[in-house]
């Protein structure tokens, strides 16, 4: 135990790395298909199916690694590449975190499995949110009702990110949130493993959106889908009574991912954030401006002073973002950290890159440049994975030592 | 199985030591420092035995070489988290009890051992003995690390002019460090406080008004060659890195305190049939201002942790100082705003908070690390 604010020699390996990936990889198609809104990215996807899921050369498996920090180093790096991309990876993405945290060892092994084989190109989601149930997520509707060994899914499903990959090729699986039991509230719901092509998951459309065009963000329609019951991740037991308190794996086992899906979307964050400053300070460079940090205030100039600012909110979001990654890597709770990470990292990086549009005048706001694209990038994570204010709300309760009956 | 692997790895724990230092000091600015924060302020007045009781744990001599009395363990990351626990006590306090190692820190980093000699075993001995550090100018524009005080050689030794303001001046202090231009650059001289040609007059400032200052008028004042600090350009640089890390922990300090008044005054006080922190206009204010200060402090220890390691720190000091001064200024506003009238008034210390925290833009070299 030291404060010590240097990375691992293998993060450091791994930073380097996909950085590389990001900017010969990536941002060479982020205009393209942020234009071509809802394409399958295919040079991208191939190309990482085949190259980019090995992970960095050069790394000691035997030293010491940075943990969920790695994690948090490597999702910055590919989202200042391109953060729509990022979400397009053949990845197992949120549906694997979730089966890693609440899964059986076999539901692992089959799940988990078909990621790291040889086969076509596959996708994992998650899908909670529904039209009437946003960050509201103990008011979802979707049901799931046992008929022997199976349940049978029925409820829509929208903002599903990547579940159109999930959903439409075989090998890859969404992971569905519905109650077993309304009347039982949050405790009567569980998480269901749906794989690709399940007769009754049914894709009826894609979003258009501000930014991420890349990325597949889907409605999901269940109608009398049939999984088996050995798809249900976690307890079936329903606990009617004080669910928060008892370590009930579905709900609370759910919202758990958060804790750790957090300081990685705000890492994401940050990478977008850093795009857009970086090259806001190669153009000032290139424009003959220098950014001096040891003059006095009333010395410098407004776009120093705006510069500098932007740099200290965004190593100030960087930062609670590692310490979040940190405490999940010794294993310790990060409830609290995990949200405040993600609240500052979501709206710093949504100011940052609406300043670099303004500081850059018309080219900031030109086609021709990413730094627009960017801005609309950066704005979608101070919404998903928790909104800005379901992160305040969570950090409140918890300095205030509040129930969320009490601060609702 | 560690050890021998055992390389740099992201941590955000103070090591056991550090967190024991943090442990004593803070119940020492709980119970001493912050019980007679209010008092102190009001009376423009800082109690003798209370600086003494606080040299006593040895905090400044901490860092100083054990061969000149201190304990020979120097680190501007243990500085920091002193630095934020005292000024959570109170700032005026914190400043006037850590105000030795203002002289004591430049004179262990910069002077020879003769001049270490002369002066660090008084600043670090049993009795408590104030020092004063003169980096602030009164002009506007005023740059730290471009003093436009001068220093002019003279029969071997050197003639200073100009003028210095914010420069502590507790009772009991001998001297003071000023910094000055000359042939070869900014540098630092130590200047007796009773040498002909130096005139401290008075000063008294919106916050921080228990710790006494002046403001230096330097009429041709004769120091010697000895009296020289080497410090250089770069030297001069650090001092003011080490400062402005100093004041982005104290920052953090005056935040929290504002922040804590706040969080508690707003679960107590009940408008409409509950609590106010249970409406989420107070409970999202206050989560946000818990974000800022835990952010703040991170840049901060980074700040800091650039300088124990060697770094260049430039940056990251730039960095963690300006936004801990904004930080510091915003929650304690936010403070005054969410105990509503009751925080306008002296009953309660967001009002104290808020005047210190707008001084920490000017604060330069008024605490180092």
């Amino acid at each position: 135990m030291t404060i010590d604010f240097e990375l691992t020699k293998n993060a450091r390996v791994a930073q380097a790395h996909y950085h590389e990936m990001a900017e010969q990889h990536m941002r060479p198609h982020s205009r393209e298909y942020d234009d071509r809104e809802h394409e399958l990215p295919a040079p991208w996807v191939d190309w990482f199916w085949k190259e980019g899921r090995g992970g960095a050369k050069g790394t000691d498996l035997s030293a010491p690694g940075d943990g969920m920090v790695q994690v948090c180093v490597q999702a910055e790096e590919l989202c200042w590449g391109d953060a729509g991309l990022y979400l397009r990876m053949p990845t197992a993405a949120l549906g694997g975190s979730a089966v890693a945290a609440a899964g059986t060892p076999a539901q692992k092994e089959k799940f988990l499995t078909p990621f790291r084989g040889d086969g076509h190109p596959i996708w994992g989601a998650m899908a909670i949110t529904e039209p009437q149930a946003g960050s509201d997520s103990a008011a979802i509707q979707t049901t799931a009702d046992r008929d022997g060994d199976e349940y049978v899914l029925n409820g829509t499903k929208i903002f599903c990110t990547a579940g159109e990959g999930a959903s439409q090729h075989e090998g890859g699986f969404v992971v569905v949130w519905a109650t077993v039991d309304r009347s039982a509230g949050r405790g009567g719901i569980k998480a269901f493993v749906v794989p690709a092509k399940t007769p009754g998951m049914r894709l009826v459309g894609t979003e258009k959106k501000l930014g991420i065009r890349a990325s597949d963000t889907a409605t999901l329609v269940f109608e009398g889908c049939r999984v088996p019951a050995a798809n249900l991740l976690g307890s079936a037991e329903v606990k009617k009574h004080d669910a928060k308190s008892t370590g009930d794996k579905g709900f609370k086992g759910a919202m758990a991912t958060f804790d750790a899906s957090r300081p990685i979307v705000a890492a994401m964050a940050v990478g977008v954030g850093r795009a857009s400053l970086d090259f806001l300070r190669e153009e000032l460079t290139r424009q003959g401006v220098a950014i001096r940090y040891d003059v006095p205030a009333s010395a410098l100039g407004a776009v120093e002073r705006d510069v500098i600012d932007m740099e200290a909110e965004l190593q100030a979001a960087r930062l609670l973002t590692w310490r979040a990654a940190a405490l999940i890597s010794r294993g310790r709770p990060n409830n609290l950290e995990a949200s405040m990470a993600k609240a500052k990292a979501g709206l710093v990086v949504t100011r940052i890159t609406q300043k670099a549009v303004e500081l850059l005048g018309p080219a900031g706001y030109s086609k021709k440049l990413l730094v627009e694209k960017w801005m609309r990038d950066a704005k979608i994570n101070d919404i998903y994975e928790g909104t800005q204010q379901i992160n305040q709300l969570i950090v409140a309760r918890r300095i205030l030592d509040y129930s969320s009956s009490v601060l609702r | 199985m560690l050890g021998a692997q055992r390389g740099h790895v992201i941590d955000f724990d103070p090591s056991e030591e550090q967190q024991l230092i943090v442990e004593t000091v803070r119940q020492f600015a709980r119970n001493e420092v912050r019980a007679r924060a209010r008092e102190c302020d009001e009376a423009a007045k800082l109690p003798a035995e209370l600086l003494s009781e606080a040299h006593a744990l040895g905090l400044v001599a901490n860092g100083i070489e054990e061969k000149f009395g201190g304990g020979g363990a120097r680190s501007a990351l243990t500085g920091a988290l002193v630095a934020e626990e005292l000024a959570w006590g109170d700032l005026a306090i914190a400043l006037a009890i850590l105000s030795p190692s203002l002289e004591a820190l430049p004179v262990q980093d910069f002077g020879s051992d003769a001049q270490k000699r002369r002066w660090l075993p008084g600043l670090v001995g049993e009795r408590f003995r104030p020092g004063a550090l003169a980096l602030v100018e009164p002009h506007y524009g005023a740059d730290p690390l471009r003093p436009t005080t001068r220093a002019r050689r003279a029969d071997g030794g050197y003639v200073l002019d100009g003028e210095k303001c914010l420069v502590p001046w507790l009772d009991g202090g001998e001297q003071v460090l000023v910094s000055a231009t000359g042939e070869s650059g900014p540098q630092l001289f130590m200047v007796s406080r009773q040498a002909k040609g130096l005139r401290a007059t008075k000063a008294r400032y919106m916050g921080i008004q228990a710790l006494p200052t002046v403001e230096l008028a330097l009429e041709g004042v004769r120091v010697t060659a000895d009296d020289a600090l080497a410090t250089g350009e770069q030297g001069l640089a650090q001092v003011v890195q080490r400062g402005r890390v100093a004041q982005g922990a104290m920052a953090v300090g005056v935040a929290r305190t504002a922040y804590e008044t706040a969080r508690d005054y707003a679960k107590e006080r009940e408008a409409f049939g509950a609590p106010i922190a249970t409406k989420q206009a107070i409970a999202f204010k206050l989560a946000d201002m818990s974000i800022e200060i835990d952010a703040a402090r991170l840049l901060v220890w980074e700040a800091a942790w650039h300088l124990d390691t060697g770094r260049d720190a430039a940056r990251a000091v730039a960095l963690a100082h300006r936004q801990a001064q904004r930080v510091a200024l915003e929650v304690s506003d936010g403070a005054v705003q969410v105990l509503g009238g009751h925080g306008y008034t002296r009953e309660y210390l967001p009002e104290l908070c808020l005047r210190n925290a707008r001084g920490f833009t000017c604060f330069e070299g008024l605490s180092l690390v």
